[in-house]
């Protein structure tokens, strides 16, 4: 069996493409593969991640005008086919304004862009990119971001929990939930939804930049490794 | 003629709009205790080479749905005018 590929995609602005390419690239057995936002090919890559950063300089609102680029109209057409697919921060943004995801992030609670260590908490274990998690495990995983704000109508949150949908929250150190531990006034402290399916996952914080024991933490690592786990059939 | 759309976005009022809180509370520290709020929102002009008025109002309200509003969290308003 050939390599497993990790299809990255770079949009004008995107900052964290060459940490997360660095990330995946240290996995064995895995080949990143970054791709343009103008090119419509998706080179027969095995996942996509939509990295952090700053597409089209935000420009109108965050992930707005990246959605339409044409890569997305091919990532959009390959998530509904189930392949997984992950955003990260502005990639999660993108995901939102695409409608692969539900529900939207504004403007942090404080007005202040958050560059900092958080701590988030699993809440769903049964997805292929938490498998290698434990249930209500905390993580150290830096966030930076002006829009995570997360928000959505009553009755989406409510089908979010219902389903089991919020996947990571943000918490203290010991993995309590409480309004202190949430940094930018998310609903219900949330850190990362994944859709109904269950293929497509969006998070703000950066599991790229918590990789390796180096950079303070490799809680991120095992998010990867649970993905490359279910592509190469290693449940 | 063509027309000239001129389309508010608008946080909805159920999102904490943090810059118009910051604007507002930088008024009434400038003393203007009469400033009871201020909200932020965006201005987009757009002109659209149409002669109808309905497809340019149908086109407005596609582009402003799609594109120039997040329904999730914003309303938008438009004016339309034809232009000389």
């Amino acid at each position: 069996m050939g390599a497993i590929t990790a299809g990255i995609v770079v949009f004008p602005g995107s900052n964290c493409d060459h940490d997360t390419e660095h990330a995946v690239a240290s996995f064995r057995g895995i080949r990143p593969v970054m791709l343009w936002h103008n090119e419509h090919d998706l080179q027969g890559v095995d996942c996509i991640i939509l990295p952090g950063g700053f597409s089209y300089g935000d420009y109108l609102r965050s992930g707005a005008i990246a959605r339409f680029s044409p890569i997305m109209q091919e990532v959009i057409e390959f998530a509904r086919k189930g392949r997984p697919v992950l955003g990260i921060c502005n990639g999660f943004q993108v995901l939102l304004e695409s409608g692969l995801l539900e529900g939207a992030l504004s403007r942090n609670r404080d007005k202040k862009f958050i560059c900092s260590r958080t701590t988030i908490t699993v809440s769903n274990t049964s997805t292929l990119f938490t498998s290698r998690y434990r249930q209500d495990e905390v993580l150290s995983i830096p966030v930076a971001h002006g829009d995570g704000n997360y928000f959505a109508p009553p009755e989406v949150i409510e089908r979010l929990e219902e389903h089991n949908q919020i996947v990571f929250r943000y918490c203290d150190a010991e993995g309590n939930v409480v309004p202190e531990s949430n940094p930018n006034g998310s609903l219900h402290n949330i850190a990362g939804i994944i859709n109904r399916e269950g293929n497509v996952l969006g998070l703000m914080p950066h599991p790229e930049r918590a990789s390796e024991k180096l950079l303070g933490s490799d809680d991120g690592r095992r998010l990867f490794e649970s993905v490359f786990d279910s592509i190469a059939g290693r449940q | 003629m063509p027309y000239n759309a001129k389309i508010k976005v608008t946080l909805r009022q159920s999102i904490l709009d943090v810059q118009g809180k910051a604007v507002e509370h930088a008024l009434k520290n400038l003393g203007y205790g009469t400033v009871d709020s201020a909200r932020i929102g965006k201005y987009i002009e757009v002109s659209i080479n149409e002669t109808e008025r309905v497809e340019a109002e149908r086109i407005c309200n596609e582009i402003c749905q799609k594109l120039l509003s997040n329904p999730v969290m914003e309303n938008y308003a438009f004016e339309l005018e034809q232009v000389n």
